[in-house]
């Protein structure tokens, strides 16, 4: 089993165009660093300055990240993670 | 060009202007690939700003999840901007992540008029584009299927 990864539509040229890709890891840092080894580019979209970027919002399973440990937060086999661009403006 | 029924106009102003002095903002769903907005689907303004808006990231993920589940997109992302014109503020252009959407704002300056427009961003560029308003899609040129919407 490994983490499923949905890719919001702005960084699927980072994956070929796939909306999901598979990911291993404990720790979302760790899947990050994953999924920049196969899908070139996509950690800058994700993480600036060691934090998640603002521009973001990054789910595990139902759970926003931001409460949970942000890139620290835990990840099993078989986790779903979801990242959505953040809408916001002024 | 945004072809959208006047219905969804007219919730996207009462929503904006029950909000007003805060910002309000929203998005509506449409069938993948469809360019056309059907089904409206109002957001909460997690800043409860009159300068600023956010989706609520927890309702923004249930909505994610159902629009998949139906195979929709945001064909519409809208927002209010109640003190200035309805033009993409800097902040705004810098989050626009949907390429394919229409970005959409509506300015509640007015108490009696409401000016909204429409626009593309892409990769930080905006262009303005023309708004048909519809009484129904059945006979406009909405896509490359032009289904009926059964109203």
């Amino acid at each position: 089993m490994a983490i499923t990864v949905s890719i919001p539509t702005i960084l699927r040229t980072h994956t070929g165009g796939q909306k999901s890709v598979e990911a291993a890891g404990t720790t979302l840092a760790q899947v990050i660093d994953d999924l920049e080894a196969n899908h070139g580019g996509l950690k800058s979209r994700l993480v600036k300055e060691g934090t998640l970027h603002r521009f973001v919002n990054v789910y595990v399973n139902d759970e926003d990240v931001r409460f949970s440990g942000g890139l620290d937060a835990a990840v099993k086999d078989g986790d779903n993670v979801t990242i959505l661009p953040a809408v916001a403006g002024g | 060009m945004l072809v959208i029924r006047r219905d969804l106009v007219e919730a996207m102003v009462a929503h904006a202007r029950r909000d007003h002095p805060d910002e309000a903002c929203g998005q509506i769903a449409g069938p993948e690939g469809s360019d056309r907005p059907e089904r409206f689907v109002p957001m909460l303004n997690a800043e409860r700003s009159p300068t600023f808006y956010r989706f609520d990231a927890t309702e923004q993920l249930k909505v994610h999840r159902e629009m998949e589940r139906n195979d929709e997109v945001p064909v519409v992302v809208y927002h209010s901007h109640t003190a200035t014109e309805p033009y993409p503020s800097r902040t705004d252009i810098s989050y626009a992540q949907e390429p394919d959407a229409h970005y959409v704002l509506i300015s509640t300056r007015d108490p009696e008029e409401h000016e909204l427009r429409s626009y593309r961003i892409v990769d930080g560029v905006v262009t303005e584009e023309p708004v048909q308003v519809v009484e129904s899609y059945m006979f406009a040129h909405t896509g490359v299927d032009d289904t009926p919407d059964g109203s």
